[in-house]
């Protein structure tokens, strides 16, 4: 359509207000930016700033109050039909009924006739391949750990190949080795799939390792602070946040962190 | 770290726990020998304390029979009981089906329409609260005097537990699972199908095991005005003639089946609920 390349996200303006009970809560107020496709977003910001409520925006699970988001150019609730957003939870939300390979087919087995889209893109056994769990097709998700948990949590969400990737702390309850271990894992996912991913999380050293830009938001009301490019080494290993450079990066993050 | 190394560690991981699902087992395993051998003793402790009172105080046959006089009279008259057990049983199948299939329905409406559960349920709970013994006369003059009025205690007698924990059991969804289903483009049908009926299994057998047991009082209380086969006529008849053995063991025939339907449910719960470990 148009001459330049379609972007991942566009926003303009987005406020959102929940009405509860007592003085009511302003969730997002007047959220702007863009994000190119392939890219990897990290938002980071104090609890309570808004990073889940704009992540669910995005995937049409919140309605904005004022303002609009595009989703590779349409409307949230029409990228969502044409199944273009993949989830992560905090919590991997697996049904506990169905074994591993049935939990990563579940975006093929509901969704009306919306669910054709999943046949895009690789198959289930090849995304279980992918995060690293070729063989466990069978076993349950009480069967395995939290880690393992979120990697068929996050093979179900690449189903049909989706072209953005959201992630709300998806790592948040892990321990901190197996979070590592995923942190290189999901820079190693997001290149070999090409997939834009817009990542919530807690920790500065998580938005700075895994973000090629980080967005900071500020709190009460939640507003972008700050967009933080991060120009670090590629492809990038753990052994990088040993590096001047990532403590000087990761320092800066929490500077302005400081201030939200 | 390569990908290599992580799936070795993942292996090795799962070694761990391996030898740690092995020690639980065999745990599992004393469990399950202490959670039959147990009952088992309780209930030869029981006779023996029923028997020892017996003997010790000599009270006469028609006031309370020893256990050994209610075990004789049970084989000796197993045929009349167990063709008093038919139309009883039949009755708490009956009763425990339509009333169970009844609650499902009714919960299944409720989770859908706020409006409906507003209405009907504030009926139910009503119709609840009235005592089962005050429902008997009521259904007799209603139903007359075969095997509907019982059947309709019974299932009136199971359906409000099922339907309570029916609806708590398909609400029991989790925020995250129902967003999933969302950015997923679920229907409201497939939500139900795939979310919340699985999730309301553990919720609906617990009710239904209740249940096996409740419907087969219903039925028994059920035959106790004007009926002249049963369980229940037949526990009226053994009183009124002071057959305390005939009593005695019509009960336990009544306990037998009682039993017996409770460990199917239980069966088909752990045929249905796999899924969830025991410790959950
Ligand atoms: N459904 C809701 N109803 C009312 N208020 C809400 C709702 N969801 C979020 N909020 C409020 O909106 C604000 C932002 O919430 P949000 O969950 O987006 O924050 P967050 O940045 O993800 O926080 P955390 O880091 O703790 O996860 C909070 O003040 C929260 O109380
Ligand atoms: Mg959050």
């Amino acid at each position: 359509m148009n001459a330049t390349p379609l972007l991942a996200l566009d926003a303009t303006g987005v406020s959102v207000r929940f009405n509860g009970a007592g003085k009511g809560v302003t969730a997002l107020s007047n959220v702007s930016f863009t994000l190119e496709q392939g890219g990897f977003l990290t938002l980071l910001g104090p609890s309570g700033c808004g990073k889940s409520t704009l992540l669910r925006v995005i995937a049409d699970i919140t309605k904005p109050t004022s303002g609009a988001i595009l989703v590779l150019g349409k409307t949230p609730d029409e990228a969502r039909r044409n199944r273009e957003i993949g989830f992560v939870f905090q919590e991997s939300a697996l049904l506990p009924w169905c074994n591993v390979i049935d939990n990563v087919r579940l975006p093929l087995a509901v969704g009306g006739k919306h669910k054709k889209a999943a046949n895009q893109g690789p198959s289930a056994e090849e995304l279980l391949a992918l995060v690293g769990l070729a063989g466990w097709e069978k076993s349950f998700p009480h069967e395995l750990s939290g880690g393992m948990r979120q990697r068929v949590a996050i093979a179900r969400a690449l189903l049909g190949g989706p072209k953005l990737l959201l992630m709300d702390e998806p790592f948040g309850a892990l321990d901190e080795i197996t979070r590592d271990r995923l942190n290189e894992e999901m820079l190693r996912i997001w290149r070999e799939t090409g997939t834009t991913v817009v990542f919530v999380t807690h920790s500065i050293y998580e938005a700075a390792f895994l973000g090629q830009q980080v967005m900071m938001l500020a709190a009460r009301p939640g507003r972008v602070r700050e967009i933080i490019q991060i120009d670090l080494p590629e492809p990038r290993k753990l052994a990088l946040r040993e590096t001047a450079d990532f403590t000087k990066m990761a320092g800066y993050l929490r500077t302005v962190l400081e201030t939200c | 770290m390569s990908v290599q190394t992580m799936e070795s560690q993942e292996t090795a991981d799962a070694a761990l726990q391996e030898t740690a699902d092995a020690s639980w087992v065999a745990r599992q395993r004393s469990e399950a020998f202490e959670r039959y051998l147990m009952p088992v003793i309780g209930t030869v402790l029981l006779v023996v304390v029923w028997w020892l009172i017996i003997v010790a105080f000599k009270v006469p046959p028609y006031i309370a029979p020893s256990p050994v006089a209610v075990a004789v009279t049970f084989a000796n008259k197993f045929q009349l009981l167990f063709s008093n057990l038919v139309p009883t049983a039949l009755e708490a199948l009956g009763g425990f089906l339509i009333g169970n299939v009844l609650a499902v329905a009714t919960a299944t409406v409720f989770v859908h329409s706020r409006r409906i559960e507003r209405i009907v349920y504030p009926v139910a709970v009503l119709l609840n609260s009235i005592p089962i013994v005050a429902k008997v006369p009521i259904l007799i003059l209603l139903l007359g005097n075969g095997m509907e009025p019982k059947i309709a205690i019974a299932a009136l007698i199971v359906y409000f537990p099922t339907l309570v924990n029916m609806v708590r059991g398909l609400q029991a969804v989790s925020p995250q699972s129902m967003e999933l289903m969302h950015i997923l483009s679920a229907t409201k049908a497939e939500v139900f199908w795939r979310l919340r009926l699985q999730t309301s299994l553990p919720y609906l057998f617990s009710a239904l095991k209740i249940a096996a047991s409740t419907a087969t009082l219903g039925a028994i209380v059920g035959e106790w005005i004007g009926s002249q086969v049963g369980i229940g006529a037949l526990i009226i008849q053994a009183t009124y003639n002071f057959d305390s053995e005939l009593l005695y063991a019509t009960v336990l025939m009544g306990a037998f089946f009682s039993l017996a339907f409770f460990l199917v449910i239980l069966g088909a719960e752990r045929a249905f609920v796999r899924w969830q470990p025991e410790s959950r």
